[in-house]
C-alpha cells in the first residue's frame, strides 16, 4: 500500500512535467488547428537556457531558491520570445494554406532546433546544476518525499492555476477563447488574430520552458535531443486528455506520468514507452475526442 | 544521354583512381591505424579517454623510433556513442583510410556493430575495454584487452556477498546495451549458485532519467545491496533518485562506471559505493605511478581505466606488429595472438584462444569524491 502510494506520488510528479508540455500542444491546436510539433525542442531549448542562466548568473555553485525563481523567470522570458518568433517565421506566412503545409513546416522547425542545438550545444549530455539541495521533507512510514518532488508539484499547480486564470478571466484569455471558436468571426468583431496567436504561443512556449527546468532538477541530464520523446508523450497526453482542452491536457498529462510509472514499477520498464503509444492508437479508435473533448466543450 | 555518359566514365575513372590509390595510405612511411571511438554522446568519455591513452602511446613509440621503421598514425572516428554509427565509422576506417589494425569500441554493442567489417576485411581488431563474451565470437580476427563480464560479474557477486554480506541482492541493469545485460545475467548466476538470493530484478533503457518507479520497487524489495552494471550517466541519476527515496544500501557496479563522470554527475550520492574495473590509478605498482604522472603532464588530469586500457592496446599491437614483422592482416593476426605477458598498465596480459585478455580486476570504492584502490581479485 505504502508502495502504491509512493509509485502514485512518483507518477504525478514525472506527469506533471508532460501536463506542462501538453498544455502548449493543446492551446496552439486550439487557436490555429495546428499540432506544433517543434514544441518540444522548446522544452529542450528551456532546459538549455536554464544551465546556460544558472551558470552565467552565478546560481551553479550554490543551491537557492532565489536562483531557482531567476533561472525559471530568465528560461520562460527567452523560450516565450522563441515561440513568438517560431510563429512569426514559420506558421504565419502559411496561414490560409491548408494544414498540412505548417504541420510539414512544423516537423521542419523541430529538425532545424535539434540539430542546430547539437551544433551550438555540442551532443554530450550536460548535468543541469543543482539548483536545489536534495533532501526529504517528510517521510509517513515508506513514503519518502523530496523537496524537489514537492517544487515540482507546487511550481506545476501554480503555473496551471495561473493559466487557468488568464485563460478564464482576463481580456487576453477572452480573445483567445473567441479565436478558438470561430477565428474570422473574431477577426470581425475586432479582436486582433494575429496578435491572439502569437500570445497564445508565448503563453504556450513558458509553460513548455519551465517543464524543461523541472525536469533539469529532478532530472538533471539534458541534451539536444532531449525534447524527441516528451515532445511525443506529451502530445499523446493532449490527445488523451482531448486536444483543444486546457484541464485536459492537464489530466491527461498526469495520468499518462502515473500510468508510466505503474507500468515501470509493476510489470516491467520495457514496456513503459509502447504504452503511451498503445493509449493514442485506444483513444483515436474509440473516443477520438479525448476525455475532455466533447465538442461543444469550450475549447482554447 | 551525353550527359549520362559522361556522368558514367566520372564513375569509371573515379573507381580507378581509388583502386590505384588502395593500400597507397599505409604504404608510405607510415602505419596508419583506425580508432572508432565514441567522441561525442553520452559515454564521450570512454572514447575521449581512450583515444587519450592510445594516442599517448603512439607518441612514446614514435619518439622512440616507431614501428618496423615506420611512424604510426592514428586515425580517430567519431560514432556518437550511436550503435548503428560504430559500423560506418569502421567502414570509413577500412576502405577510406586501409588502416592495418582497428582499435575500439569501448561499449560492447557498438563493437560488435563494427567487428564483422574488420572480420570481413580480414584486418585485426582490438577491442580496449568491451567486456561482453559474444565480441571476439564474431571471428577469428577480433581481440580484447581487457577480461570479460562473466569474470566481472562473479567478482562483483562474490564481493556482496563475501565482503560486504549481501544475502539479499537487487539489480538495476540497462536492456539496450549487451554489456550490462551480460554482467546482470553473471551477477545473477553466480549469487544463485553461492546460495544468495536476487529478491529484485529492474530494468532501464539507455537514455533513461526517470527511475524513482524502479526503485521503489527495489527499496520495497529491501535489499541487502543493489548492483548497477550500467554506464556512468545514468549511474549518476539512479544514485541521486535512490537517496532521495531513502535507499541506503550500497550500489554496486561494473567498469562502466569507470570515468570522472561518475563523481561529477552523482556527487555525494556515489559516496561509499563500490565497482570492478581494470586498474587503479592510486595503486603502488611503479609502472602504473610512471603512467600516471605522464598522463598528467600531457593531459592534465588522472587517466581513467578506458584511458589506461587504450594505452595497452595501443602497446600491443606495437608489440604484435614487431613480432609479425610486417602489417599484412594475417600475420599480425597471428602475432597479436601470440601475445603472452604482455606487462601492460592494466596488469601482465596473455591472449587466451577465445582471443580474450587473461589479467586481474581491482575493486575501487567512491570516498571523499575520489576512486579509492580497494581489494585486487585475481584471474586464476
Amino acid at each position: 500500500m505504502e508502495n502504491l502510494l509512493q509509485q502514485l506520488l512518483n507518477g504525478v510528479t514525472w506527469g506533471s512535467i508532460y501536463a506542462l508540455i501538453a498544455l502548449g500542444y493543446t492551446m496552439v491546436y486550439g487557436v490555429l488547428r495546428l499540432i506544433n510539433f517543434a514544441h518540444g525542442e522548446v522544452y529542450m531549448m528551456g532546459a538549455m537556457t536554464g544551465y546556460y542562466a544558472a551558470h552565467w548568473l552565478g546560481f551553479a555553485g550554490e543551491p537557492s531558491l532565489l536562483g531557482l525563481v531567476a533561472v525559471l523567470t530568465a528560461s520562460m522570458a527567452v523560450c516565450g520570445l522563441l515561440g513568438a518568433l517560431i510563429e512569426r517565421v514559420a506558421y504565419r506566412p502559411l496561414r490560409g494554406a491548408g494544414r498540412l503545409a505548417p504541420l510539414i513546416t512544423a516537423i521542419g522547425v523541430s529538425l532545424l532546433l535539434q540539430n542546430s542545438g547539437q551544433l551550438v550545444f555540442g551532443a554530450d549530455p550536460k548535468f543541469f546544476p543543482p539548483l536545489l539541495r536534495s533532501r526529504e521533507v517528510f517521510g509517513a512510514g515508506e513514503v519518502a518525499v523530496s523537496n524537489i518532488q514537492l517544487t515540482v508539484l507546487a511550481t506545476a499547480i501554480l503555473l496551471m492555476g495561473a493559466l487557468q486564470y488568464i485563460v478564464q478571466r482576463t481580456r487576453f484569455g477572452r480573445a483567445m477563447r473567441a479565436v478558438s471558436y470561430d477565428a474570422p468571426a473574431a477577426a470581425l468583431m475586432g479582436v486582433p488574430v494575429d496578435r491572439v496567436i502569437s500570445g497564445t504561443f508565448v503563453l504556450g512556449s513558458m509553460l513548455a520552458a519551465a517543464a524543461g527546468i523541472l525536469v533539469g532538477l529532478s532530472n538533471p541530464k539534458i541534451d539536444p535531443l532531449m525534447g524527441l520523446m516528451p515532445g511525443l508523450k506529451a502530445f499523446v497526453a493532449a490527445v488523451l486528455g482531448g486536444i483543444g482542452s486546457v484541464p485536459g491536457a492537464m489530466v491527461g498529462g498526469l495520468l499518462l506520468g502515473v500510468i508510466e510509472t505503474l507500468v515501470t514499477g509493476y510489470l516491467s520498464s520495457t514496456y513503459r514507452d509502447a504504452i503511451a503509444f498503445v493509449i493514442l492508437v485506444v483513444i483515436l479508435l474509440y473516443r477520438p475526442t479525448g476525455l475532455f473533448g466533447a465538442p461543444q466543450t469550450e475549447k482554447v | 544521354m551525353r550527359g549520362a555518359l559522361r556522368a558514367a566514365v566520372c564513375v569509371v575513372s573515379l573507381a580507378l583512381g581509388a583502386l590505384a590509390c588502395s593500400g597507397g595510405k599505409s604504404g608510405g612511411d607510415v602505419i596508419v591505424v583506425g580508432h572508432v571511438a565514441s567522441m561525442t554522446g553520452d559515454t564521450a568519455t570512454f572514447g575521449r579517454s581512450a583515444d587519450q591513452g592510445m594516442r599517448m602511446a603512439i607518441e612514446e613509440l614514435n619518439a622512440a623510433g616507431g614501428v618496423l621503421g615506420k611512424k604510426l598514425e592514428l586515425v580517430t572516428e567519431d560514432d556518437r556513442s550511436v550503435t548503428e554509427e560504430a559500423r560506418t565509422a569502421a567502414q570509413k576506417l577500412l576502405q577510406r583510410d586501409h588502416v592495418v589494425a582497428l582499435l575500439g569500441e569501448v561499449a560492447s554493442s557498438r563493437s560488435l556493430a563494427a567487428a564483422p567489417e574488420a572480420q570481413r576485411a580480414k584486418v585485426p581488431m582490438i577491442s580496449p575495454g568491451s567486456t561482453n563474451p559474444k565480441v571476439t565470437e564474431v571471428g577469428d580476427y577480433v581481440f580484447r584487452a581487457c577480461f570479460i563480464d562473466p569474470f566481472q560479474g562473479a567478482v562483483m557477486a562474490r564481493f556482496a556477498m563475501n565482503e560486504l554480506h549481501a544475502k539479499r541482492l537487487a539489480i538495476l541493469f540497462d536492456f539496450k546495451q549487451d554489456y550490462s545485460v551480460g554482467l546482470a545475467e553473471f551477477f545473477r548466476d553466480t549469487v544463485r549458485k553461492n546460495g544468495g538470493e536476487i529478491v529484485a530484478d529492474e530494468r532501464y533503457t539507455s537514455g533513461d532519467i526517470e527511475f524513482r518507479a524502479q526503485l521503489t520497487t527495489i527499496r520495497a524489495a529491501n535489499p541487502d545491496a543493489i548492483f548497477v552494471p550500467g554506464y556512468y550517466t545514468e549511474l549518476g541519476l539512479i544514485a541521486k533518485q535512490a537517496r532521495e527515496l531513502g535507499v541506503n544500501v550500497p550500489l554496486l557496479g561494473g567498469d562502466g562506471w569507470d570515468s570522472e563522470k561518475t563523481l561529477e554527475i552523482g556527487g555525494d550520492a556515489v559516496e561509499g559505493y563500490f565497482f570492478s574495473t581494470h586498474y587503479a590509478a592510486d595503486s603502488d605498482n611503479p609502472r602504473v605511478q610512471e603512467f600516471v604522472k605522464r598522463f598528467a603532464a600531457k593531459y592534465g588530469a588522472t587517466p581513467d581505466a578506458m584511458a589506461a586500457l587504450g594505452y595497452d592496446t595501443a602497446g600491443i599491437l606495437a608489440d604484435s606488429l614487431k613480432r609479425a614483422g610486417t602489417t599484412d592482416g594475417a600475420k599480425l593476426r597471428d602475432a597479436i595472438a601470440a601475445t603472452s605477458g604482455f606487462d601492460g598498465v592494466t596488469g601482465k596480459i596473455s591472449i587466451d584462444p577465445n582471443r580474450n585478455a587473461r589479467k586481474d580486476a581491482v575493486v575501487l570504492q567512491i570516498r571523499g569524491g575520489k576512486f579509492h584502490y580497494y581489494r585486487t581479485v585475481s584471474a586464476e
